[in-house]
Parts: structure tokens; C-alpha cells; sequence
């Protein structure tokens, strides 16, 4: 991306500063889901299969207000509905957009196999490529959101690319551009993290949610998609998040540090063996 | 061992046996029928192609260069299993052709307590109680017994992770992998003992044979059972009539 490098640095006979010059733009891009205010219209649903081109397919009806039990290869963005029971014993909608989280620190590329299947882009997004794809799965074990989706007849992952070809183009995903109540919002992280904090301290502070607050987990280094959140202290009450997402030892102490150093150990088997017969020599049947 | 297995394995031996044969010569023994070692190399061959196509996935390093041998990622992963099932149910087979054998019995720890001296050659022929295997190998196949079970018990849920949930896969992937490498390092051991390190022994998996000289030297008490002759006296005899010196260290030599 040539972004910046065409900034003007310097010009010539020019009285005064150079026009822009020291201001740096933050490159990290941020999908802000305020629950609070989502209000369940699905819109963001519709906006995504059709903006990525899915084919629509039957749904599962549990007697619920969710669209499907699940999100699917072809359904990345599914709003999760919980009839939540408060301690007064009154009810209350809790509404989450389930979607890909795009981890700072992503289990799924830390799990993958694969070359080149899973990538991070500057800006944070997290990207599966397809063609990539071998199809082992491993993401699915890495990722702690229970994001990535197998399609059985592909043999490939799929999920949510936080629209990185739109992105990529400077427009916001297609989620955000459907939403009516503003509670979807893009821009960068650093931005859009203060706005949480601001909006969980309203909550907080004027609308008697006394535990609410931002959901950007530090487990995984932050993610690039953050909620706010009437009750931080439960997120598990929001369709299952987790409080404490982990990305499992196996792809990073494992993989990172046993696994070649228990290959090598077992190779070892190799020089042990010629320099047993340069040392020992070899046993003939006697005499 | 039941005598069920037996009659099955008796009569795999028969029949695979008419389909080829073992010349022994005189001065030689048959040490495997044409049934076990049918079996040991497509043991063999399954086995490589599980660990070459398992290594792609293994490492980051090994990808490109181990995959590009299968025709790519995705084909090496949809091989991987099929390759490693083909190793464990052919095992089974061999399992049960080998059980009798392979049994430990209490002249395989005395084996154990002087492995030292098995490995400095400090002997130039074995102890009279080892049998048709030495504890070492009886050692390596109750391993690959151990690691075959682990492998299809962890190998399953990975080949179907949507079934069996992303915790078991996780899990799976390390128990796997510790089985992989044990397994690796213990063919390496194996490979160089049957070829390089023993003289004689690899034609006993291919054309079946060995010579008498070999099973007196490294399994006497077989070659008792199977000659009815002194295993020592025998060796003794030829060791005089070639009048070759011994190489005993501890004996004067001639």
C-alpha cells in the first residue's frame, strides 16, 4: 500500500510548516459493536451475505429470535439473541454480533499449518486465504471465539474478513454500512477505544449499568473488533464469550519451541547411530 | 495367546506363503516367512509415507518441501490419514503374527541390566537365554504397539475436528506429535541395527533367511529351539575349525 509514502515532507519556497507534516496516521482499523443500542434487525446479516456474495441457504429455526443455531462458512456475521433474567427477576434482551474478533495475536494463524493460508494485514485485519487452505482445521482448535467455519464440499475455512476488500478501497464493511442505530461504528482503534470507554462510562455512569464496560480481551493482545458491554464482568451471558479467551499452548509454547527441539532430539538418533559404528564397528556373526 | 489368533495366524502364514517362497540353503535357517515379512515392509511402507507426509505439518520449515512430495497441502492433508490408518491396521496383523514372540519374558530384564555391553559390542556373541528377539526389539515393538494406539486415538478426532470439538484437537496434536517423534527416533535405532550395525540381518527381512552362524551368534536360545543343536558347542567348533582368533577381548588370542 503506497498510503504515506506520497505524504509531502518538504517543499520548496514554501513560508511556514509543511501542510500535514508530523501528523501520523494511525494505520490499525477497529469494528466498534455497542450492544447496548443494537436493537436485533439484522441488517448487519443481510448486508454481509450479500455484500460477500454467499449463496442463502435454509436456516435451523430452535425457537429462538437467531437467524441460524450457529454461524456458518457462508454466514459469518450472525446477531446471537439471550433472554437474560436479571437478579430483580425483570428480563432483558442481550443482542451480540458474532463475528470474527481479528485477534491482534490470532490462535487461528498461530495454529495453521499451512503457508501463506492465514495472513494479518497492517491495519489488523485478519485474512484467510483460501487457495492457501489444506484444510486441517487446526484454526478451528486455535481460535477461542469458535470463529473459523469448514465447508465439507471445498475442504476450506472460511470467516469473516472484516470486509478487507472494501477496507482496502477506504469504505467501512458492509456490517457497519447497514446498521441504522450507529451502534456498529469503524474507524481506528485507538479512536474507537475511546469512544468504548467513553460510551461504558455513560452506561456506567447515567444508565445504571454499574458493571458495563469494553470487551478487548489483553489474552489475545487486543482484538480488532471490540464490544461495549451492559456487564463486562459476564461476558459468557452475550452468546458465549469468553472471559478469558486463550490461544491453547499446543500452537504457541508447543509449536514454537517442543516441536523442534523434540525433532531434533529424535535426529539426534541419526549421528548416535554412524558414530556408534565408527566408534563400535558393526557385530558380525562369530566366528 | 488364544488359540483363535494362533489358528488365524497359522493359517495367514499358509496362504500368503503359497503365493511366494524361502530358499534356505544349507548352513542357513529360516527366520521369517513370506507372511511376516509381506507384512513388515508394507508396515514399513506405510510408515514412511506417514511420517514424510505428518513432518509437512509438523514445522513451518518442513511445508513447502515435504508437502510439495504429496502434490500439495491439501492433498497431504487428505493422505496423512489414510496413510497412517493403512500403517496401524496392517500393524494389527503383524501384531498378532508377533505376539508370541514378543512376549517379555524374565530373561529380558537380565538382556536389559547389560544393554551396555550389547552396545560397546563387548561380547561377540550373545547370552545363551536370548530368544527368537532381544529385549530391545521386543522394547521397539511394544512401543510402536503404544504409539499405534495413540495414533489412532488422537488421529481420529484430528481428522474429524468438527466431531470431536477443538479441546480434543488440541490435545490430540501434542500426544500425537510426542508419539511421532518417539517413533522416529526409535526407526532410525532400528533401521541401522538391522542393516549397518549387524551384518546378515537385513536379507532375514527380504529373503527370509539367515545364516547359522548369525542366529548362534545373536539368538542362541532360538537357534537352539530351532536346530535342537549346543548353540555354544556349535560356535566353538567352527570357531576352531576356521581357526580364526577370538575376538573376545578377554580371552588369550591364538
Amino acid at each position: 500500500m503506497p498510503t504515506g509514502t506520497l505524504q509531502i515532507r518538504a517543499i520548496s519556497a514554501h513560508p511556514g510548516p509543511v501542510p500535514g507534516r508530523g501528523v501520523t496516521r494511525e494505520e490499525e482499523v477497529c469494528k466498534y459493536i455497542d450492544v447496548t443500542t443494537c436493537i436485533g434487525c439484522k441488517a448487519c446479516e443481510v448486508a454481509c451475505v450479500e455484500w460477500n456474495g454467499m449463496p442463502f441457504q435454509e436456516t435451523t429455526f430452535d425457537n429462538t429470535y437467531q437467524t441460524m443455531p450457529s454461524t456458518a462458512w457462508n454466514y459469518w456475521n450472525l446477531i446471537k439473541f439471550n433472554e437474560h433474567q436479571r437478579d430483580d427477576g425483570t428480563l432483558m434482551w442481550l443482542m451480540r454480533k458474532d463475528n470474527c474478533l481479528h485477534c491482534e495475536d490470532p490462535g487461528c494463524l498461530r495454529a495453521c499449518p499451512a503457508d501463506g493460508a492465514i495472513v494479518q494485514y497492517s491495519n489488523g485485519i485478519v485474512d484467510f486465504q483460501q487457495e492457501n487452505c489444506i484444510g486441517c482445521e487446526y484454526c478451528v482448535s486455535g481460535c477461542p471465539f469458535n470463529i473459523p467455519r469448514f465447508n465439507s464440499e471445498t475442504k476450506k475455512v472460511y470467516k469473516c474478513t472484516l470486509c478487507s476488500d472494501r477496507v482496502g478501497q477506504g469504505l467501512e464493511p458492509a456490517c457497519i454500512k447497514a446498521c441504522p442505530t450507529g451502534c456498529l461504528k469503524f474507524g481506528t482503534k485507538a479512536d474507537l477505544r475511546a469512544v468504548a470507554d467513553a460510551r461504558a462510562q455513560q452506561l456506567r455512569e447515567q444508565s445504571g449499568f454499574a458493571n458495563a464496560g469494553v470487551y478487548d480481551p489483553p489474552s489475545v493482545g487486543g482484538t480488532h473488533v471490540i464490544y461495549v458491554l451492559h456487564d463486562a464482568t459476564k461476558p459468557e451471558l452475550y452468546g458465549g464469550l469468553p472471559a478469558n479467551p486463550m490461544i491453547p499452548p499446543t500452537y504457541t509454547l508447543w509449536k514454537r519451541v517442543a516441536r523442534p527441539v523434540g525433532l531434533l532430539l529424535a535426529l539426534l538418533a541419526a549421528p548416535v547411530a554412524f558414530y556408534h559404528y565408527v566408534m563400535e564397528g558393526p557385530k558380525e556373526p562369530q566366528p | 495367546m488364544s488359540s483363535a489368533v494362533e489358528r488365524f495366524d497359522n493359517q495367514a502364514r499358509r496362504r500368503v506363503g503359497e503365493y511366494g517362497r524361502t530358499v534356505v540353503r544349507d548352513n542357513e535357517l529360516l527366520r521369517h516367512p513370506v507372511y511376516t515379512r509381506v507384512l513388515h515392509w508394507t508396515v514399513a511402507i506405510f510408515f514412511i509415507l506417514s511420517l514424510v507426509s505428518g513432518l509437512a505439518v509438523y514445522s513451518p520449515w518442513l511445508y513447502r518441501p515435504f508437502s510439495g512430495l504429496f502434490g500439495g497441502g491439501a492433498m497431504t492433508r487428505f493422505l496423512h490419514p489414510w496413510f497412517g490408518l493403512g500403517f496401524v491396521l496392517v500393524f494389527v496383523l503383524q501384531f498378532l503374527n508377533w505376539l508370541e514372540p514378543m512376549t517379555w519374558q524374565a530373561p529380558d530384564r537380565q538382556w536389559l541390566r547389560r544393554i551396555k555391553a550389547y552396545v560397546r559390542n563387548e561380547e561377540p556373541v550373545e547370552p545363551e537365554y536370548v530368544d527368537f528377539f532381544n529385549a530391545g526389539q521386543k522394547l521397539y515393538f511394544w512401543a510402536i504397539v503404544v504409539c499405534a494406539i495413540v495414533f489412532i486415538v488422537t488421529g481420529i478426532p484430528m481428522w474429524f475436528p468438527d466431531t470431536f470439538g477443538r479441546i480434543t484437537v488440541y490435545i490430540s496434536v501434542v500426544l500425537h506429535d510426542i508419539a511421532a517423534l518417539v517413533m522416529l527416533g526409535g526407526f532410525i535405532i532400528h533401521v541401522y541395527e538391522g542393516t549397518a550395525s549387524q551384518p546378515g540381518t537385513f536379507r532375514s527381512m527380504t529373503r527370509g533367511t539367515v545364516e547359522r552362524r548369525w542366529a548362534w551368534t545373536h539368538h542362541p536360545a532360538w537357534y537352539r529351539r530351532a536346530t535342537g543343536r549346543d548353540p555354544r558347542a556349535d560356535y566353538e567348533q567352527a570357531r576352531q575349525r576356521t581357526g580364526r582368533p577370538s575376538t573376545d577381548p578377554n580371552r588369550p588370542s591364538t
